[in-house]
């Protein structure tokens, strides 16, 4: 039935086509002055694949042996996926132009990671989720070096690579320990086995050690370490991509894995997701403080952020997963406004990344300085902005799941968390003078800085109902 | 009139997007624009609210003017007031527009502050006209980003300070409540206010961490939500965001963060801690009385040594509000009487003593004690004006501050006569800082060259000090004004509490027997 297996996995074929044959027409073509329309191609073509994995909508299909599952919580991480990063390959456009950094390659290697990830929120069998994992990695290791002449930027992608390599390292050595002791590589299959023979010893060290390297992707306290220098090193596009797309595509892939495989023994993966919420949650927080560097201070946000979205798992429940999914829809939707606003920085047409050229900046431009103080106060949680919304449900599923400790400790961070976005607020509102920004036009990024600060208020009618879809799909999930 | 709540509620709101969606410019026909469109958008308020109360019926002790919708994740938006609330909000709608008078003079960003003021209002109405937990929250939280901006942009020379403090500390207090609150829908499956108010909170002991928790579940919520209304109220010892916020907040600021942000403390205990969980409410209401009575005590001799005029203030509403956990927590008829009138009264009289300190700012721009005396001299209004409201403040007869203060030491005196004995040293002390207060500023003679200028209340001045002040009168020498619209609510709120505890000692008397 090899037609009706390649049918269902079309979405991934069509992009990994279209990245191939882009490849051929640039490398023969001509070259970067293609760069552009590649670009715009990409773009279209992964918001036609977005709309389609919604169209897709219910049914739940998989192909090949079960090696790749298309449910409804692989159509709606999908959704979120390709959306978003269409949007940022748009939005990073004229920074790229501009400083000369938009090679042909550049949107061929974000399509090609989006098909990882797009196998990875798929997988059903332990070797496609490698394999989707280390699509997606390759080409962000290569697109964090693609400023080739900043020695910060090669560093990012080479710290990023061994870090990523040592990870998939762990996760490859957690998922032989898996089909050693599970005798299949198959989710289905381990999960037979553990109700049949019991979690063994071995199967226990497996879950582990993939975790600690699935922990790694969503850059997880203890395995954050690469995201501050890689957020830092890599041009703001690229860093805009890492924050969002991938982060979704790995915390699905998480989910993926501890419901398909070892959903009958919530017990024993639940703790490990637990402490890694929590200590995430709080050296998210903490760290952030000391930061200047908005692109840093994005990262340790980011951080702070996996942890709240590893609450909703480390709950064990549907309900856990669908808060997971509407936190990571909300999440993107705050990142890629934010990161719009922070492709717009730039002092004597050079990229600034210092949080002290905000002094002041409502003067400047009132419109995207409220735009932005929304989604920070969106980003700290504090109600009636949609931020808050993400953090009320996966605290909800945590105390449904008798993880009261946790969401105390959750809010408690959040708190923390807040003094470094109302210091933005404050550099902006009420900070000293200071030498201004440039005034940038860029209609683009200040569309979409304020389109997402709209969201961020208006939300609070229905939240756009993504909370019904996101329950759908975490119903398809956890059975 | 089905959403009339609705509609006082978020006229404001409306008014704000207008002039943030319409007014273009910075110069000062578009300031008085500005301006106009908010003072009309608040008196239509009050005019709406005024409806209100004239619908509202006493005698039904249920909520009235009740809306539902459906909202988010099971969630409903619901408004509606009973006897309890309806005060609440007729004092916002009331004294939004005097705050509104109060920053005429501003020119500082001034759509700005319009906006946040009217947004403001929305939030804070929005808190007391709530029907749902997470509606509630919304309003009381999000109430933060406001306030957080007026002080910031629009205050004193420290505000960044001020302003960090005030949102932490009160964002630290509420996130636990947060926590609470999810529990709650946990437990009970619903965050409709009303059916929680008739759910019973497990009372068993339960063990955690090795401490037995006497009170179970109830104990927890109820400290859940005490760390975030007391902080906001705010009690002793968490009250020492209050003196920064009001000194480097700006006039209007002050008097809509002493007059209606307090209230918000003493509403949600009224709403939540007393009804919902009687039994913890019984367990700890020793710790809240002593805590009330170090608060009024050790807050006016603070309030003594002060050398700024709104210090001062600050620290004497830490007091005032002392009397108002002590009447809640005497739980008994003349205490949440007591408690209900003292807020509103002390909403009319310190938002005068702010709006006065704010007069004689705007002329010396400063509000250190010192460099004021003999005002009486040259602005014989404003010596009158300040007097009444520091008798007021000090709870005279025939002044509404002795009403509140009067009632709360009966009820107090019924429940802990020890208690209700240090607090009545209180009152002593408020009398010795306010007439000093009064004597340094406005008695002697006028020695300081820079005074000898000094004008007057202006008519727009005096045209705002006048409401507040024929309140402070009127309910001084009428209460019932206030006593007949919260009494019944009152009166089936004290039973439903000594239900509560009667049937939870027959209980413990089955258990033992």
């Amino acid at each position: 039935m090899i037609g009706a297996d390649l049918y269902t996995a079309l979405p991934e074929i069509t992009l990994a086509l279209f990245a191939m044959a882009a490849l051929m027409v640039g490398v023969y073509g001509g070259k970067d002055k293609l760069a552009e329309p590649i670009l715009w191609a990409t773009a279209a073509i992964m918001v036609l694949l977005g709309l389609y994995a919604g169209s897709k909508g219910l049914d739940a299909q998989t192909a090949f042996n079960g090696m790749y599952i298309a449910d409804t919580f692989a159509h709606f991480s999908k959704m979120i996926i390709l959306f978003s990063a269409a949007v940022v390959l748009v939005m990073g456009q004229s920074y790229m132009v501009a400083r000369g950094l938009l090679r042909f390659e550049y949107p061929i290697l974000i399509a090609l990671s989006v098909v990882g990830m797009m196998l990875m929120v798929s997988s059903g069998d332990l070797i496609a989720l490698y394999m989707g994992l280390e699509l997606q990695s390759l080409a962000l290791y290569v697109v964090a070096t693609m400023n080739r002449d900043s020695a910060r930027s090669t560093e990012a992608g080479l710290k990023y690579f061994i870090l990523g390599a040592l990870a998939s390292g762990l996760l490859l050595y957690g998922a032989s320990l898996t089909y050693g002791y599970s005798g299949t590589t198959l989710f289905a299959g381990i999960i037979t086995t553990i109700s049949q023979e019991g979690m063994s010893v071995g199967l226990l060290m497996g879950l582990a050690f993939m975790l600690a390297g699935l922990a790694f992707k969503v850059s997880a306290v203890p395995f954050h370490m690469w995201t501050p220098d890689v957020y830092e090193g890599a041009p703001t596009p690229v860093t805009a991509f890492f924050a969002t797309a991938p982060k979704v595509a790995a915390m699905a892939l998480i989910a993926r894995v501890v419901h398909e495989a070892f959903g009958t023994v919530p017990g024993d993966w639940s703790q490990i997701i637990a402490f890694l919420a929590l200590a995430s949650m709080f050296v998210g927080a903490v760290a952030a403080i000391g930061q200047r560097n908005i692109k840093r201070l994005m990262a340790y946000s980011s951080i702070s952020h996996m942890g709240f979205a590893l609450v909703g798992l480390a709950a064990g429940t549907a309900q856990g997963v669908q808060g997971m999914l509407v936190y990571m829809a909300i999440y993107v939707t705050m990142n890629i406004g934010v990161f719009a606003f922070i492709l717009t920085m730039s002092r004597d047409g050079k990229p600034v990344t210092d949080i002290d050229s905000l002094r002041q900046y409502s003067k400047a431009e009132p419109l995207r300085a409220l735009a932005l103080l929304v989604l920070m106060f969106s980003l700290a949680g504090v109600p009636p902005l949609v931020g808050f919304f993400g953090k009320f449900y996966v605290l909800w599923a945590a105390v449904e799941a008798g993880l009261t400790w946790l969401a105390v400790g959750g809010v408690v961070a959040s708190v923390i968390g807040a003094f470094y976005y109302l210091r933005i607020v404050y550099y902006m509102y009420f900070g000293a003078e200071a030498e201004p920004l440039d005034t940038v036009r860029a209609p683009v990024q200040a569309t979409l800085l304020v389109a997402s600060a709209a969201i961020m208020v208006l939300g609070v009618i229905n939240l756009f109902g993504v909370e019904g879809a996101a329950a759908l799909a975490a119903n398809a999930l956890v059975k | 009139m089905l959403n009339l709540l609705s509609i006082i509620t978020f006229t404001p709101a409306i008014a704000a997007a207008i002039l943030a969606i319409f007014l273009r410019g910075d110069d000062e026909a578009a300031q008085n624009n500005a301006k106009w469109v908010a003072l009309v958008a608040t008196l239509a308020t009050f005019a709406a609210s005024l409806i209100l109360l004239v619908g509202f019926d006493p005698q039904d002790t249920g909520f009235q003017f009740v809306e539902e919708h459906d909202w988010i994740m099971g969630f409903t938006y619901k408004m509606g007031v009973d006897g309890i609330s309806i005060l609440f909000v007729m004092l916002t709608t009331f004294l939004m527009p005097i705050t509104i008078g109060a920053c005429w003079n501003v020119t500082h960003r001034v759509k700005d502050y319009m906006i946040a003021f009217l947004l403001l209002e929305t939030l804070m109405i929005g808190v007391f006209t709530a029907l749902d937990l997470v509606l509630f929250y919304l309003f009381f939280e999000a109430g933060l980003i406001p306030m957080f901006l007026i002080i910031g942009i629009w205050g004193g020379k420290d505000r960044i300070y001020a302003a960090f403090k005030f949102f932490l500390y009160t964002f630290l207090g509420s996130v636990l409540m947060l926590v609470a609150m999810i529990a709650m829908y946990v437990d009970a499956g619903t965050t409709d206010i009303p059916t929680l108010l008739q759910h019973q909170f497990s009372t068993e002991t339960v063990s955690l961490a090795g401490w037995q928790i006497i009170g179970g579940m109830q104990t927890l919520l109820w400290l859940a939500f005490f760390a975030s209304f007391a902080v906001k109220m705010p009690m002793w010892p968490v009250h020492t965001w209050l003196p920064d916020a009001h000194v480097q907040a700006p006039t209007a600021g002050s008097v809509i963060l002493a007059a209606v942000l307090l209230k918000m403390g003493g509403y949600g205990f009224l709403r939540f801690s007393l009804p919902m969980f009687p039994i913890a409410s019984d367990i700890f209401a020793p710790l809240v009385l002593w805590l009330s009575a170090i608060a009024i005590v050790y807050t006016s001799l603070v309030a003594l040594m002060q050398e700024d005029m709104k210090k001062l203030i600050a620290y004497s509403s830490v007091a005032h509000m002392g009397f108002v956990t002590m009447g809640i927590f005497a739980a008994n008829q003349q205490g949440i009487d007591g408690a209900i009138f003292q807020m509103i009264s002390h909403g009319f009289i310190s938002g005068a003593l702010f709006l006065a300190v704010g007069v004689i700012y705007d002329r010396m721009h400063t509000r250190e004690i010192a460099a004021y005396g003999g005002l009486i001299n040259r602005m014989p209004v404003y010596a009158a004006v300040f007097l009444l409201f520091t008798m007021a403040n000090v709870g005279l007869p025939g002044t509404s501050g002795f009403v509140g203060e009067f009632l709360t030491f009966m009820a107090v005196f019924q429940v802990n006569t020890w208690v209700a004995f240090f607090a009545a040293t209180g009152v002593i002390l408020s009398a010795g800082y306010a007439l000093w207060l009064f004597r340094r500023v406005v008695m002697g003679e006028l020695i300081k060259e820079a005074l000898k200028g000094i004008k007057d209340m202006d008519r727009r001045e005096k045209l705002l000090i006048a409401p507040l002040a024929a309140m402070t009168l009127i309910l001084g020498v009428y209460p019932a004004l206030v006593t007949d619209i919260i009494g019944p609510s009152v009166t089936a709120m004290v039973e439903g509490h000594n239900l509560a505890l009667q049937a939870q000692e027959a209980a413990s008397q089955l258990a033992q027997n």
